[in-house]
């Protein structure tokens, strides 16, 4: 639990770090919160010769609205996202989700950037991003471009992000006034990733799902989009077969592998309970808001 | 004159004494942050060693080529089994009286076993060195399941045993086979088998945990060539044995060798052992003449020093139709992993298994345990129980509630029908205990009042009618756990720890002002000695407890003893305390009375002096004795305060208690929630009741966590999975259910202050409780027996196997 020897950087501008990251190619990894690189480099499962810390980044920091986005400086802290009022009111699901993300002291630590760059299937960020339509900045040698967040993830730790590029913000469209929401997680305790996990954004007219879009959480190598889940809801009252079909359909897309949460089996039947329960949830505060 | 107006109650409460609910005294450095630890100790020149360890469960080491590792500037020295072979020191004994490669001799039993011991100057070049050392493995079959260990055609796991049909506790019937050990009155009790209205038969398995204090193992040696002596810091829940060990294996002289155990953070037995990081932190300290620091990781911790449980015990119950036990049998088949490393007094290579009747009048019963070899980490370690004890505790709790099942009979009511009664006390156990003390009627029927228990089947009947009618998918259980614990190790009639037997010490002096310090043989490990032993020197002496200071853990000033493990400082050390506290009262009264002028036998002792019988205004205070026995003691009477005790207690103790866990279970997700735990313990005299439930809360969250998920687990190639706390469940204060915590108070009779001890048996009581209260909620269903840990997704797929999610 020692980490190898290691060049330590310092950027103080997304320019610097970009730079710097150029320079060493496959050697260098950019450093944000630290608590997926820093234990893999501890058991030397990750053994990077320059470590570039973008702590130092002010420009990175920090939640705007412009207009009906929502922008998040990638090394916004899961306790600062927390704390903020306008995601309070605007995007509550953000604050319900960063609560269930590992324990205080880590909150205060990982960043949101971190937590979706990374790749690691387990992370609650990037299918929250998904269910809500996210947008990811990504700054590199070759200049500034753009992936959503339904494309980003390709595989455990393989995403779109090039060697040398940093993710710097996420812009989220801010769903309607009186939308529902839930992050439903299923884990083994505090601190745990998810045994399974469903986000769920939708809107309610006359009693019946307008509009809905769900995603899973740490139930395949990637986060999933499940788009017929969300389908099979629209134009119902989310009566307890609709319930049913839309957790078969989320069970039919998740590929969990066994592991300490539990058998693939149990993980993928989890998978459809949790879908249930967050489509309940968010159409019953949808309800309540209407 | 103030001192005049003082009440005897005040002049009580001054002395903090035994009852007292008096505050940690060692929390104010703990709290802060300056504690001492084997980690906060640097010596100067210090260097660090660690371990390349096995990537396989079982391999010929081929090749060892330390070459590029020998050659990365800052390493100093890397050791294999080849370097301590001139020294005799690449094997070591075990305290089950088996051995142990300290660095693999040509193989590897077990995943993470340590192969070279590797000293740099500091951990970063250590860890790198590390990395460059090259093992050449031959990969040999496994065997992981115990059950398969004695196959005939098994591989053999321990080529060093070649041969060796007979065990340090008597014939070995297989190849992987380390002991059987039996007791009881086999005819009888197959006899009341052969005329039993009904029996019940179960394999409980009890699975592998591991005791995980939050300090790792550790050391840090040094060794002086010019003196000879050799000083070793470490994590010793028993400094002296480890020094008498470090003597006879090194041959220095053990007044050479000075073993000091500074602040301990937890040991729950990980920390009895001797281990591989030891004995290579001490040659080389010894080959490179500059101290040397060892320090385990949190993965190393659980991946290798020390495991706990691993028992698997058919257990069968004879009763009489109307639900009067009458026999009982159990077969353990016990995993020891790759070395029999288990902490057990000698003589006792099961621990203390034949608890196993419980707190039940069983006429007959028979125990046999078969120790097996496994590729699996050396220990069996008792966990926060005495030795065995929890296993056969959970063994006998579940086995009474499968009976109760078959009976169509409530458990708690079954219980009650075949509890020792308290007339019988002393009560001779079938399995060969002698049950010093005990009234179970009275704290079981406390217990129900307490939970409402009538009222709690009342409603878990409606929400199971509920339950049948598809109005919930929540089920509720209701855990009864009545345990008696034996604790207290031991007699020297029947204990001993490689030949020492385990009695244990204090030393009291007073000074002159009539402030004290004592020392003891015990160690704590966070179990708040420095705080409760100076409670009972208060009582017996009265001396006010912050006049008095404990010190423990130093083997060249506290006088000998074994060590805390198995709950046996209060009985065993806290009797010698007490003892040695009379000694002192028995002189400081042939002072007083020479001080006040009159016979011995006119003064009786009352709160903190002598006073002259029917003439209270005539006393002395202890203080005053004090300084009268150094400077004007009585003509011929030797000056000075002061005493030694070793205590060899003349029996065990018996702490028992009623437990009750209500859980509330949903069947779709297999989650439980625990409504309510209430916890009833008697450990005869309390010595400190807020350091008692301190106890029982810290137990049970230790058996919340055994019971619903805490699993050191295996993959069928020998891999050790879930060797960290992402998967290790220790659980947070989110997850720790709100204790309720109770007490009858039944005094040892043989015990000089009537106490049992505690610390263990929330652990005891609490895994049945949980495990009971699992198992009664699928009881409904028809679901005999479910294995532990019942986490979540071990519940849904027995609620699964019952049909419940069709």
């Amino acid at each position: 639990m020692i980490p190898g020897q290691f060049v330590y950087h310092r950027p103080a501008s997304i320019a610097e770090a970009v730079a710097v990251l150029a320079a060493h190619g496959d050697e260098a990894r950019p450093l944000s919160g630290g608590h997926s690189l820093i234990p893999m480099m501890k058991l030397r499962m990750a053994t990077p010769e320059h470590l570039v810390d973008l702590a130092g980044i002010s420009e990175l920091k920090g939640i705007s609205q412009q207009g009906q986005t929502i922008v998040i400086g990638a090394m916004t802290t899961q306790a600062d996202l927390i704390k903020s009022d306008l995601l309070a009111s605007a995007l509550p699901i953000i604050r319900e989700t960063s609560l269930q993300i590992a324990d205080p002291q880590i909150r205060t630590k990982g960043t949101i950037g971190g937590n979706v760059a990374n790749g690691d299937p387990g992370n609650d960020m990037p299918g929250l991003m998904q269910c809500l339509g996210a947008t990811y900045h990504l700054s590199g040698a070759s200049g500034e471009r753009t992936v959503a967040a339904r494309d980003f993830y390709q595989g455990a730790y393989f995403t779109s992000l090039d060697v040398g590029e940093i993710l710097t913000s996420i812009s989220i469209p801010v769903p309607p006034a009186g939308h529902g929401y839930a992050y439903e997680k299923l884990k083994r305790k505090i601190g745990d990733y998810a045994t399974a996990a469903t986000a769920v954004i939708l809107t309610m007219a006359d009693g019946k799902v307008a509009t809905c879009s769900i995603a899973l959480t740490n139930v395949s190598s990637t986060p999933l989009f499940a788009e017929e889940a969300a389908q099979l809801c629209l134009g119902t009252s989310l009566d307890a077969a609709t319930l049913k079909a839309a957790g078969e359909a989320a069970k039919s897309i998740s590929d969990p592998a066994a592991d300490g949460r539990g058998t693939a089996e149990y993980r993928r039947e989890m998978a459809g309970v949790v879908t249930a329960r967050a489509l309940a949830k968010a159409a019953s505060r949808a309800m309540k808001g209407a | 004159m103030n001192e005049m107006v003082i009440t005897r109650e005040q002049r009580e409460a001054r002395l903090e004494g035994m009852g007292c609910k008096r505050k940690r005294v060692e929390d104010v450095r703990f709290t802060q942050g300056r504690g001492n630890y084997v980690d906060d100790i640097k010596m100067p020149n210090m260097v660090h060693g660690d371990f390349v360890r096995s990537q396989y469960a079982h391999a010929k080491i081929v090749k060892i080529d330390a070459s590029k590792a020998k050659a990365l500037p800052g390493v100093i020295a890397v050791l294999t089994a080849e370097d301590l072979k001139p020294l005799g020191l690449h094997w070591m004994p075990t305290l089950a009286g088996d051995v142990q490669a300290v660095l693999a001799d040509g193989k590897v039993c077990f995943q993470n076993q340590e192969i070279a011991f590797v000293v740099a100057e500091n951990r970063y070049i250590t860890d790198d060195a590390i990395q460059l050392i090259e093992v050449e493995y031959e990969e040999l079959p496994v065997v992981v399941d115990p059950f398969q260990s004695m196959a005939p055609d098994a591989p053999v796991l321990r080529p060093d045993l070649d041969g060796k049909m007979t065990g340090a506790h008597g014939p070995r019937k297989h190849h992987n086979h380390i002991f059987e050990w039996t007791i009881g009155d086999q005819s009888a009790t197959d006899l009341a088998f052969e005329t039993a209205d009904v029996t019940v038969k179960e394999m409980l398995s009890y699975h592998r945990t591991h005791p995980s204090p939050l300090e790792t193992c550790q050391c840090l040696a040094s060794f002086d060539k010019i003196k000879g002596e050799l000083t070793v810091y470490g994590t010793f829940q028993a400094p002296h044995v480890i020094r008498t060990v470090a003597s006879l294996l090194s041959k220095i002289p053990e007044h050479k060798i000075h073993v000091i155990a500074p602040d301990i953070g937890g040991g729950f037995g990980n920390k009895v052992g001797a281990y591989a990081g030891y004995i290579c932190s001490i040659v080389a300290t010894i080959v490179t003449g500059v101290p040397v620091k060892w320090v385990e990781d949190r993965m190393e911790n659980l991946s290798t020093t020390s495991f706990a449980r691993d028992y698997h015990m058919t257990t069968e119950i004879a009763a009489t139709k109307d639900g009067k036990v009458t026999g009982l049998r159990v077969h353990v088949l016990a995993d020891h992993g790759a070395f029999d490393a288990c902490a057990d007094p000698s003589k006792w290579p099961a621990g203390f298994m034949n608890i196993v009747t419980g707190s039940y009048d069983f006429p007959t019963a028979h125990l046999a345990v078969d120790g097996v070899y496994t590729n699996k980490a050396p220990g069996g370690v008792a966990y926060r129980c005495s030795f065995r004890v929890t296993e056969a505790a959970y063994c006998i709790e579940r086995g009474m509630d499968i009976l109760a099942q078959k009976l169509g009979m409530d458990p708690a009511d079954l219980r009650l029908k075949n509890f020792i009664r308290r007339e019988q006390f002393p009560y001779q156990s079938a399995l060969g205990w002698e049950y010093d003390s005990g009234d179970y009627h009275t704290a079981m029927n406390k217990a129900m009042e307490a939970i409402s228990y009538r009222a709690l089947r009342a409603e878990q009947k409606a929400k199971q009618e509920a339950f049948r009618r598809g109005e919930t998918r929540e089920i509720m259980g209701i855990g009864v756990s009545f345990f008696t614990e034996i604790v207290g190790a031991g007699p020297s009639k029947n204990c001993d720890i490689l030949g020492v037997a385990m009695f244990d010490s204090a030393e009291i002096r007073i000074h002159p002002t009539g402030s004290i310090i004592a020392r003891m043989g015990s160690k704590s490990q966070g179990q708040g000695h420095e705080t409760t032993w100076a409670q009972i020197i208060a009582t017996e002496l009265g001396i006010p407890a912050d006049d008095i200071m404990i010190e423990e853990g130093n083997t060249d000033t506290a006088p000998y003893g074994l060590g805390t493990y198995g709950s046996r400082s209060t009985p065993v050390a806290g009797a010698a305390i007490a003892m040695a506290a009379r000694k002192i009262k028995n002189k400081a009264q042939m002072i007083a009375a020479h001080l006040l002028e009159v016979s011995e036998y006119d003064l009786e002792w009352d709160i903190d002096g002598f006073r002259v019988k029917g003439n209270p205004e005539r006393s002395k205070t202890m203080k005053e004795i004090a300084w009268a026995s150094y400077n004007s003691p009585p003509p011929g009477l030797e000056p000075g305060l002061e005493a030694v005790n070793y205590y060899d207690p003349p029996n065990m103790t018996y702490p028992f208690g009623a437990y009750f866990c209500v859980m509330d279970i949903d069947v779709d997700t297999g989650v439980a929630k625990i409504r309510r735990f209430y916890a009833l313990d008697d450990c005869g005299t309390r010595i400190n009741p807020m350091i008692i439930e301190g106890q029982v809360h810290g137990g049970l969250t230790e058996a919340f966590a055994i019971a619903m998920g805490q699993e050191i687990k295996y993959d069928e190639l020998g891999n050790v999975v879930g060797a960290s706390f992402m998967d290790f469940f220790i659980p947070t204060a989110v997850e720790t259910p709100h204790w309720e915590t109770d007490h009858t108070v039944t005094p040892s009779p043989h015990h000089p202050i009537g106490a049992k001890g505690v610390g263990e048996s929330p652990n005891v009581g609490g895994v049945p409780a949980f495990s009971n209260a699992v198992n009664d909620a699928f009881g409904f269903l028809g679901s005999t027996h479910i294995q532990m840990p019942h986490d979540a997704w071990r519940v849904w797929e027995a609620a699964k196997k019952l049909g419940v999610h069709a």
